[in-house]
């Protein structure tokens, strides 16, 4: 019936979209409760919460595949067997710099999860018909941020612009298409990363350029999430993330 | 306030008449109004009928005894009120008689707030919630109103402020 190795390759890919949007809303969520306003505690945990839902939907998928639980996906793995990119393991930062990342993978999962939807793999599409209404959403709230953060006070751009200065190394992996992603390509299952970077550059320049914020000119860039090769921070997020099924395994609310 | 007035017709979304077709057609029409009963946890005036959460209910029979399968889609992907739901179908189902019953997600087509009839849209209105298409204020009407959060007390809602009678309200929002 069905190709063995496709069904491998999907599974590895419903992996790294699970793993980046159940690393990221771990993320978010670490604003609850103290973000700097009561509105933005409870913004940063609504968008925290749908990353959680949509972890949950491409890990209940690669997991059918894997013969694994959503649950046993992330909460029994080592940080070399996460597949997320390494910009959403990066700490949360100041506001200004968690505002920044969600404003550059939001400009990006606006075009990507488009393109997802015309998948011909049906799950991966309805998942993505699902996330781009929710990305369209927070892309709103955090290109208004920008606005805000970068035309407020000295200190609110000073710090915008440092956080653009520390992520912009991580972006390139975004684009990075390898072998397995171009084989799905291939087949009109995934998304062309590298044709999506153009039309991304020149959005968020626009965007940050009308806030009084530049794109820098680095010379450094960071990649290895994708193979399991992840910076100190993940192993610390997941100490604290996994430590309840670690401590009691199997323990359910 | 934009009321519905009588001399309209309403548009409706092809995945909204697909839903009513199948309501409509089906064999077991009193399941269908069994679950009537069930309503998003957390806006109760609502069904998950009227919310286009419940799609389908099915039954089949093995050796006499009737397995029921209850399809529902999420409204938001993370949304923890769906697991409620399944819950609340379950039980609403055993208290009538139903002992073996699946509750079955489905994500395609992808919910739409389009999906919410006009009367639904009155009911949401009545309850204190400005409805998707509409940032009028549910308690005295006036379209002078102020976004305070594009998030509120649920993954569904955003927070506005009347300010001809300064009085905060949900709005559901419109995806």
């Amino acid at each position: 019936m069905g190709d063995k190795k496709l069904d491998d390759q999907i599974a590895e890919y419903a992996l790294r979209l699970g793993d980046d949007a159940l690393v990221f809303g771990q993320r978010l969520c670490e604003w609850c409760a103290d973000a700097p306003t009561l509105e933005e505690d409870i913004a940063i945990s609504n968008v925290g919460l749908d990353y959680l839902g949509r972890a949950r939907m491409a890990l209940q998928y690669a997991g059918k595949t894997l013969g694994r639980t959503e649950d046993e996906l992330a909460f029994l793995r080592d940080s070399g067997e996460f597949r997320n990119l390494l910009l959403v393991e990066l700490p949360r930062g100041d506001f200004a710099f968690s505002m920044v990342r969600q404003y550059l993978l939001d400009e990006f999962e606006l075009l990507f999860f488009t393109q997802l939807c015309g998948s011909k793999d049906d799950t991966l599409g309805a998942i993505a018909a699902k996330t781009v209404k929710e990305v369209r959403y927070h892309q709103r709230r955090s290109a208004n941020w920008m606005q805000r953060l970068g035309l407020g006070t000295q200190e609110s751009q000073a710090r915008t612009q440092a956080a653009i200065d520390q992520l912009w190394g991580y972006m390139p992996e975004l684009f990075e298409m390898d072998e397995l992603e171009t084989s799905l390509l291939q087949a009109g299952i995934a998304v062309d990363r590298l044709e999506l970077h153009s039309k991304w550059l020149n959005t968020v320049t626009a965007q940050l350029a009308s806030a009084n914020l530049q794109i820098p000119q680095i010379d450094w860039q960071v990649v290895g999430g994708r193979k399991g090769v992840h910076t100190e921070h993940l192993g610390h997020m997941l100490g604290e993330m996994q430590f309840l099924q670690r401590a009691y395994p199997g323990l359910q609310w | 306030m934009i009321p519905a007035a009588s001399n309209c017709i309403e548009l409706m979304p092809q995945a909204r008449f697909e839903m009513n077709q199948r309501r409509a057609q089906s064999k077991v029409a009193h399941l269908w109004d069994l679950l009537d009963a069930v309503t998003d946890p957390e806006i109760p005036v609502m069904s998950i009928w009227e919310l286009g959460v419940l799609q389908d209910v099915c039954v089949t029979h093995n050796q006499g005894s009737p397995a029921v399968t209850v399809v529902i889609t999420p409204t938001y992907s993370g949304c923890p009120a769906l697991s409620v739901m399944s819950q609340d179908i379950t039980s609403a189902l055993a208290k009538a008689g139903y002992e073996n019953v699946r509750v079955e997600i489905r994500l395609a087509p992808a919910w739409t707030t389009d999906w919410l009839t006009g009367a639904t849209k009155n009911k949401l209105r009545s309850y204190g919630i400005a409805p998707p298409d509409s940032t009028a204020c549910p308690q005295c009407g006036s379209e002078c109103t102020k976004l305070i959060s594009e998030f509120a007390s649920t993954a569904c809602k955003s927070l506005y402020r009347c300010l001809a009678c300064q009085e905060p309200f949900d709005h559901f929002k419109s995806i």
